[in-house]
């Protein structure tokens, strides 16, 4: 099914991102200036950016994957309810569509590695370890948000959703500044948020600053996500499915 | 239960939740009904009558609120994998993916049966075939008409050679000439000792389609029995239809009625008719009434008139 409908995809997972990453990291990099400021770990602006948008856009592609395909697989393309007369039995499909996500993700981000490799905006191999971080940010937002797209009748109803949570948090999470720069309130909220986790934990291994003990408790804090997001998910697909 | 029978229902029921201020409904309220071993068999109702939700729970993709139910001898309510994988369920809409090709349409759901790669590339030729869409086999299923998506859907539902297959409104939306292509090829597959459970609201289908029917309204069974069966025991051989002008209608409907012509008189919206085994001589009595309808149409019963008459509603509201 992938095979004949990649192309489309390419633009929002690949495309965009470099854009963004050309356009601000490189852009606004060169006023920012490189190297100077505390706040940028000591580093150049495009390489402090670039590991926060991989996250970013892996957040991204976890929403478009675990909302919109989900919302339609369950409504108007009824691929959830052709699928459901077959022997599978709703965790099944949950557990397979969850498998293509992850296929995405990694896909996605992987590709997004190589485009900040062929920028050189990677501090060495340490980039590679970002890769794994950046799916596990994906799959924090993609799996809870299946579960309740899941529920849905049109994905018209996820919008709210992505204009007041989701867009203020890929704002808000540290892509674009250091969290520490914001006002001490602020500062709480941000450093709760789901994607300031993943971004930090792209960050500092993309870098090679991440200490085990970050490192660890970022993603157990990831994990939370993915793992409560699966546990509703279980309890949200067979009563849509099997109804 | 008896090896030819294919499914057995016994004080069946279905109820959903209430959820988000609405009440719980009751879709099915009761139902009994058993099925044979290559029988055509359907159920008539308007929309909301429960025929679907019944079609799901046979389907094992909607567990029974109440009641008992055995398909193929199995419990769907822990048999439903196996139940699922002995039967093919033709939703009413297609449920395709538009994105791909008729023939990668069959290939993908044959994999939901966890069916062999050279199995599924075997029946698809078949299945090509019995749906008359060998041309179009490379094409999207966006370029598709309503009919050959229709026809595709069913040849998707018999790529796992299924036992039973549950039609659910089989040719709402289509024109006649895709309709009457449809009935076609259901007819084969019936002659070739498919079970077929088809639910629909057009009594046309259920006449041309049906060996046996059951006619549902309000989540329960109203009435069994083969379309002739139905007709005969619930109404006249004819039925007289009548027009009068609009502002004369109703009471000139009176009249008719109270004269008693034939066994039962209805005074519809639109129409009076008149239930007689004679047509014709219910006909010249409203004449010798000295009454000159507009239109005046003698033809035989219908189960469209079984049902107006034991729900006191018309199929298509």
């Amino acid at each position: 099914m992938y095979r004949r409908t990649w192309r489309a995809t390419i633009v929002i997972s690949v495309v965009n991102p470099v854009l963004f990453l050309l356009g601000i990291g490189v852009g606004l990099g060169h006023i920012v200036g490189h190297g100077h400021s505390s706040l940028l770990h000591g580093v150049s602006y495009s390489a402090f950016f670039a590991p926060g948008l991989l996250a970013a856009s892996a957040m991204q592609t976890g929403w478009i994957e675990g909302g919109f395909r989900v919302a339609s697989a369950a409504g108007w393309i009824g691929a959830y309810r052709s699928a459901a007369t077959t022997p599978l039995e709703p965790r099944e499909i949950l557990a397979g569509h969850l498998l293509f996500m992850l296929f995405r993700l990694v896909t996605s981000s992987a590709a997004f590695v190589v485009v900040m490799a062929v920028f050189g905006v990677a501090s060495g191999w340490w980039v590679l370890a970002a890769l794994p971080a950046a799916v596990l940010t994906g799959l924090a937002f993609a799996a809870p948000v299946a579960s309740w797209a899941v529920t849905l009748s049109s994905p018209r109803q996820l919008q709210p959703f992505f204009r007041f949570v989701l867009m203020p948090m890929y704002l808000f999470s540290g892509t674009f500044f250091a969290l520490h720069q914001l006002p001490v309130a602020l500062r709480a909220i941000a450093y709760a948020l789901p994607l300031s986790e993943g971004v930090a934990l792209c960050r500092s291994l993309a870098l090679g600053t991440a200490s085990l003990f970050e490192v660890a408790w970022r993603s157990a804090y990831l994990l939370v996500f993915i793992v409560g997001g699966v546990a509703v998910a279980r309890v949200t697909y067979p009563r849509r499915l099997h109804p | 239960m008896s090896d030819r029978l294919l499914v057995e229902a016994r004080g069946l029921t279905k109820t959903y939740p209430a959820r988000n201020g609405t009440p719980p409904f009751h879709a099915v309220k009761g139902i009994d009904f058993e099925l044979a071993r290559g029988e055509a068999f359907g159920f008539l109702g308007p929309n909301g009558a429960g025929k679907s939700s019944t079609m799901r729970m046979l389907a094992a993709i909607s567990p029974v609120s109440s009641g008992s139910l055995s398909v193929l001898g199995l419990d769907p309510a822990g048999d439903g994998p196996e139940i699922r994988a002995r039967i093919g369920v033709v939703p009413q809409d297609d449920c395709l993916d538009r994105e791909l090709t008729v023939r990668e349409n069959l290939y993908v759901y044959g994999r939901y049966f966890g069916l062999k790669k050279q199995m599924i590339n075997e029946r698809i030729v078949g299945l090509l075939a019995f749906a008359q869409l060998e041309e179009k086999a490379d094409a999207q299923v966006e370029m598709l008409s309503g009919g050959m998506r229709r026809r595709l859907t069913i040849a998707r539902s018999l790529i796992n050679e299924p036992e039973i297959l549950l039609l659910d409104e089989p040719t709402t939306g289509l024109d006649p000439q895709a309709r009457h292509v449809l009935w076609e090829r259901l007819y084969r597959l019936k002659h070739d000792g498919v079970t077929l459970i088809i639910t629909t609201h057009y009594m046309d289908e259920a006449e041309q389609l049906c060996d046996r029917l059951v006619v549902m309204d309000g989540g329960k069974i109203v009435a069994v029995g083969s379309p002739r069966e139905l007709i005969e025991t619930n109404i006249t051989r004819e039925v007289l239809e009548l027009r009068f002008p609009v502002n004369a209608h109703a009471q000139i409907g009176e009249r008719i009625r109270d004269a008693a012509l034939g066994e039962r008189t209805e005074v519809l919206p639109d129409r009076v008719a008149v239930y007689a085994d004679d047509g014709e001589e219910a006909l010249a009595q409203v004449h010798a009434m000295s009454l000159e309808p507009i239109t005046a149409l003698v033809r035989r019963a219908t189960l469209e008139d079984v049902f107006l008459k034991l729900t006191g509603r018309s199929l298509i509201d």
